[in-house]
């Protein structure tokens, strides 16, 4: 039992980052209809801004400004300078032009920064909260978990409740209807893939210290494990990916402690293969016409 | 007529290593068919590849890229410092030594690629120090059929010391059961009735090390053992088990990354165990990076690692190559990585000054094999006709006071007995660079 | 256009595809004695690699299907060779037989793959497939690590080709295996092109172009992407096998994500739906990292920065290309060879226009041209 309470907290702490990766997807495929396969390398190199303002002023706070600016900013260049020239309606050509992003990006930070890792220890002391004497969470996952809430309840506030949030709704909705009725489709598109880089720069900025070190690939697994998520839960959905991360971080987890390390693909290639079989849109998808 | 130039003429049948005799007499009667085939084409005044009056060229195969870049990139770099240095006085036999070092991103269908065009189009004399398992493990066919030394791989697999079918092949790490089966036994001597653990890597590394820490305290002797993938950078679980299994000495066979984040993971529990860790993730200045300069060294107070070079502060050697290092390395990290990059350059250094005044590849070979050659391990070397293995011993460091250093503890394995030894470091002479006598 | 021209073009195609086929099999026979050994196993790559871009390009270019797994398919074939021709080996068969055999096992674990995928990628749209793809190429290393008598990570070996004694006068190995897989991709490829050219391949566009209509015309969508994925894979099998004869080995290493991609970036640079094309990306992805290292490390520079450089320039021009093809140049070298005169064509009409190319496939149908990426 105690293991059990260990594993599944330790997922939901890992699955929280999943989880809001998988969300940055889904706000640009909302937006833009595009799988942006360039998400990871975008963030890696809005955190590597974050580390060097957090080399140079110590303040993890002003980090993860930076890392929420440049992101934004990324999102803004790759958007405007990139992907709007991209021709085509359907997903696949932007979807390429990421891929060749990323490997642009990647090879230009292994060529500036080398390969070694750069740690980064946690702002918050790494000693674990108890549930009975079976170490649960530390403070850093908690932070995780309070950061990943707020971000979730405020996309979802903006997206809900907001002028902006339903200008941004009926632009990747309804494009053409939208411009007639006055709202800028291309600037939401922008505003979508600004809000989504900094979602995912911060996702990377608080993965980074639960793990070896910041290099070029620091977020590939990440970036896979939350494209999974995302198809998993539906490209559409944001209950989709906060539910999708918890249950694929849990499952890796859970797979992980009982069977064998080596085993945690092959569960996951499970899951989505059997989701997909059975709802090919997605857990939460919607109207199947505007899943392609 | 390139074509057939290049192509020496196969020393012996080509064939895989675990297959019955069948097959290999049905590989033996292909590659005679090939190899009158060759003969008949060579051009019969083909010179030895890779060696002129003035120059030897020595190839490997490294990751530079990629993922496993982080941990392995410095090694090469230190290889070829140190033949700068021999270069600089002198050379071996008057001959300068070029390394031409490929990047093979940790793939082995890029491994490949490179070590075909090193003995092809480069014309390499040897292979020095190619890296990984799987990765070497894609060539060693290639290179056997071709006749090319393939000296001191840089992997702990057993794969390399099968001296009947890769005669030309050569390990250079100690292999993993030595080094699971010293640290095994330096926990029975150390604490007999703790429980002890194992940590290990989910492939060969992991499997070969269990073995030997079984031989060592028995089938029964290891309380769990967990493995972990290095594509999941998190080991929350496998510490939870561990902990829960009240392991007291936890065995690793890790990569320093993964060392690392196991230290801090369990720190991260409150759970303060002893940790023992293989020579491949045990380098304490790359420990202390990960961890951080302000709770590594606390951490890892105490930590236990097997080693087999002279890495350790203040020695000769270690002093010689941290002056190499800057010199001709631009003052790169010094750690681990560094003091292996040398002592590789210096055992082939030592290999070609054995092999003559005027080296074949054949020659190269018989140097190796005639057990005269001493490296600067802190052991002798167990080179000999019968066996391809570099080191059959390692000596057991600990860090105290922020040092990593030997302690009076050195094992060895024979067969299936570990037996504690005398370390017999080999003295550093003539500024590390070695002469034909 | 309309499809009774289709098909008479493709009953009078067939035979000068397969001739043109020979022909050009033939020529790059012929060629490899030019070559010294080393460039003769990069042929052998190159045509291997080409097996799999040629099904890819079909794939993604006529179907619309996006795969990102395609190494995995590759794998299977070198896997179904490997774990038929070693027992094999083991039984002392060896020639053509034992090779035979081996290529049969290629195809039948490949074409099960391939199978199952296509059942899948019927029911998932765009992103969807390629989500599963990807969790699949991501998972290859662990089915290689757990299933049993796959090797684990170093994989299984191959027994060796010899060349066989009537040749082994005149050609070293390396050459034989550029034979081998000369002919295997001519085997492997011609099929594929003679169903582009035919009747299959136009329910493929059709199915692309718009689903409901083409189900509206008696055309069974599912049936087609199916039948599409099995052709593929089964090529890409083929092209797995050869890898595993050259390298004498197979293993998850070879075939990771990276790898995948990379044979994207060969179909869309070298023009999606053009099979020609797909034999230029297949060349160029295993000839540039090669030509962009000869370059860093002729040209003088520092060690720390040669060293940096080396594997990730050569990464970085992949993805400039890909990004350029994609935005500016959508047809892709296929397209961009085509001439001016039919890229003026195409640019002033909206229907595709006539393309007939030297460089591309021997079986460009005259109304074929290569699909750009924002054909819909």
């Amino acid at each position: 039992m105690d293991r059990l309470v260990l594993l599944v907290s330790t997922g939901v702490a890992r699955g929280l980052v999943i989880a809001l990766f998988a969300l940055s997807l889904v706000i640009i495929w909302r937006a833009a209809r595009i799988v942006n396969f360039g998400q990871a390398a975008m963030a890696v190199v809005a955190v590597y801004v974050a580390f060097a303002v957090h080399a140079a002023t110590g303040s993890y706070v002003l980090a993860v400004l930076g890392a929420l600016v440049t992101g934004a900013l990324l999102g803004l260049a790759v958007e405007r300078g990139l992907m709007r020239r991209v021709p085509g309606a359907t997903p696949m050509p932007g979807m390429i032009v990421a891929i060749g992003l990323v490997m642009v990006l990647q090879s230009l930070l292994g060529v500036l920064f080398g390969p070694r890792h750069r740690p980064m220890s946690p702002v918050f002391s790494q000693s674990p909260l108890y549930v009975g004497d079976v170490p649960v969470l530390s403070r850093y996952d908690l932070f995780v978990l309070v950061v990943a809430l707020v971000v979730v309840v405020g996309l979802g506030l903006l997206f809900n409740r907001s002028t902006l949030g339903l200008q941004l709704r009926a632009a990747a909705v309804a494009p053409e209807v939208s411009r007639l009725l006055g709202v800028r489709v291309p600037r939401m598109v922008t505003i979508g893939w600004m809000l989504s880089s900094a979602v995912a720069a911060l996702a990377v900025l608080l993965l980074v210290p639960t793990e070896l070190g910041l290099n070029a690939h620091s977020a590939d697994v990440l970036f896979v494990h939350a494209f999974t998520v995302a198809v998993l839960g539906g490209l559409d959905s944001p209950a989709g990916a906060l539910v999708g991360g918890l249950v694929v971080g849990v499952l890796i987890s859970l797979v992980t402690g009982y069977a064998s390390a080596g085993l945690a693909p092959l569960a996951v290639l499970g899951l989505l293969t059997t989701v997909l079989l059975v709802r090919p849109g997605g857990i939460f998808a919607t109207k199947e016409a505007r899943t392609a | 007529m390139r074509n057939h130039a290049t192509t020496p003429t196969p020393r012996r049948a080509p064939g895989r290593a675990p297959r019955p005799p069948a097959v290999r007499a049905a590989a033996a009667a292909s590659a005679g068919v090939v190899g009158l085939a060759l003969t008949a084409c060579s051009s019969p005044a083909a010179a030895t590849p890779g060696i002129d009056d003035e120059t030897v060229t020595v190839g490997t195969h490294q990751p530079l890229t990629g993922p496993a870049a982080a941990g392995f990139a410095s090694i090469s770099a230190a290889t070829s410092a140190y033949f700068e240095h021999v270069n600089a006085n002198g050379g071996i036999n008057g001959r300068t030594i070029e390394y031409v070092v490929k990047d093979d991103g940790y793939n082995p269908a890029t491994t490949q690629t490179v070590v075909r065009e090193l003995v092809q189009e480069d014309e390499v004399f040897a292979m020095l120090n190619g890296l990984g398992t799987p990765t070497h493990s894609s060539v060693l066919d290639y290179l056997d059929q071709n006749g090319v030394p393939d000296l001191f791989v840089a992997s702990g697999s057993t794969t390399w010391n099968q001296p009947e079918e890769y005669p030309n092949t050569f390990g250079f790490n100690v292999d993993y059961v030595v080094e699971g089966a010293a640290l095994g036994q330096y926990a029975a001597d150390q604490d007999p009735g703790a429980v002890v653990c194992v940590l290990g890597q989910d492939d060969d590394f992991g499997e070969t090390f269990l073995q030997g820490v079984e031989l060592a305290l028995g089938a029964d002797g290891v309380a769990t053992y967990q493995t972990y993938s290095t594509s999941n950078e998190d080991v929350t679980a496998q510490i939870g088990a561990m902990r829960k299994a009240g392991c007291e000495i936890n065995l690793l066979a890790t990569i320093n990354g993964f060392t690392a984040m196991s230290l801090g993971t369990a720190a991260k529990m409150g759970w303060f165990p002893q940790w023992y860790a293989s020579s491949s993730g045990g380098d304490y200045p790359t420990l202390v990076e990960f961890l951080g300069e302000d709770v590594g060294p606390k951490l890892l107070d105490g930590f236990v690692s097997a080693n087999y070079l002279p890495n350790s502060p203040g020695s000769d050697w270690y002093e010689l190559f941290q002056q190499i290092n800057d010199e001709h390395n631009a003052g790169a990290p010094f750690d681990g990585n560094t003091v292996y990059g040398m002592s590789v350059g210096y055992l082939f250094a030592e290999a070609l000054a054995k092999a003559g005044e005027d080296p074949t590849r054949e020659s190269l070979v018989e140097a190796v094999e005639s057990g005269e050659l001493a490296g600067n391990g802190i052991l002798p070397l167990s080179f000999g006709p019968d066996d391809h293995a570099a080191y059959d011993g390692v000596g057991i460091a600990v860090v105290s006071g922020g040092v990593q250093d030997f302690v009076d503890a050195t094992y060895r394995v024979d067969g299936d007995t570990v037996e504690a030894v005398e370390p017999e470091p080999v003295p550093l002479e003539d500024d590390g660079v070695p002469t034909s006598d | 256009m309309t499809r009774t021209t289709a098909r008479n073009g493709a009953r009078s195609s067939t035979r000068t595809i397969v001739l043109r086929a020979i022909m050009l099999t033939v020529l790059a026979l012929a060629a490899t004695f030019a070559l010294d050994p080393f460039r003769n196993y990069q042929l052998a790559v190159v045509a291997a690699t080409f097996c799999a871009t040629a099904g890819l390009t079909l794939l993604v270019g006529l179907t619309g299907q996006l795969s990102l797994g395609h190494g995995v398919l590759m794998a299977a074939g070198g896997y179904g060779y490997a774990l038929v021709a070693g027992p094999a080996a083991d039984a002392g068969l060896g020639g053509v037989g034992r090779f035979a055999l081996g290529i049969a096992g290629a195809l039948v674990l490949s074409a099960v793959v391939g199978g199952l995928l296509g059942l899948a990628g019927a029911r998932l749209r765009g992103p969807y497939l390629a989500g599963l793809t990807l969790a699949l190429v991501i998972a290859l290393p662990a089915v290689a690590t757990q299933v049993p008598g796959l090797g684990k990570d170093q994989g299984l070996g191959v027994p060796f080709e010899a060349v066989p004694a009537p040749l082994a006068g005149v050609m070293v190995v390396e050459q034989w295996h550029a034979w081998i897989a000369i002919v295997v991709a001519a085997v492997a490829v011609t099929p594929l092109v003679v169903l582009r050219s035919g009747p299959a391949g136009l329910r493929m566009r059709a199915t692309h172009g718009d689903e409901v209509a083409a189900r509206l015309a008696g055309i069974s969508p599912a049936r087609v992407k199916v039948t599409a994925f099995v052709a593929s894979s089964v090529s890409a099998g083929l092209g797995g096998a050869v890898l595993a004869v050259v390298a004498q080995n197979v293993g998850p290493g070879r075939y990771s994500l990276a790898f995948s991609l990379l044979l994207l970036v060969a179909v869309v640079v070298g023009g999606l739906g053009s099979v020609g094309g797909a034999a230029v990306g297949a060349a160029l992805v295993v000839l540039l990292p090669w030509l962009v290292d000869t370059v860093v490390s002729g040209a003088g520079m520092p060690a720390d920065l040669e060293q940096r450089l080396s594997g990730n320039l050569a990464v970085a021009v992949f993805g400039a290309l890909l990004v350029a093809v994609t935005v500016a140049w959508p047809g892709g070298l296929a397209g961009a060879t085509a001439g001016p005169r039919a890229r003026l064509a195409r640019r002033r009409r909206p229907a595709p226009a006539p393309v007939l190319d030297p460089d591309t496939d021997p079986a460009q149908e005259p109304t074929s041209d290569p699909q750009p990426l924002t054909e819909r």
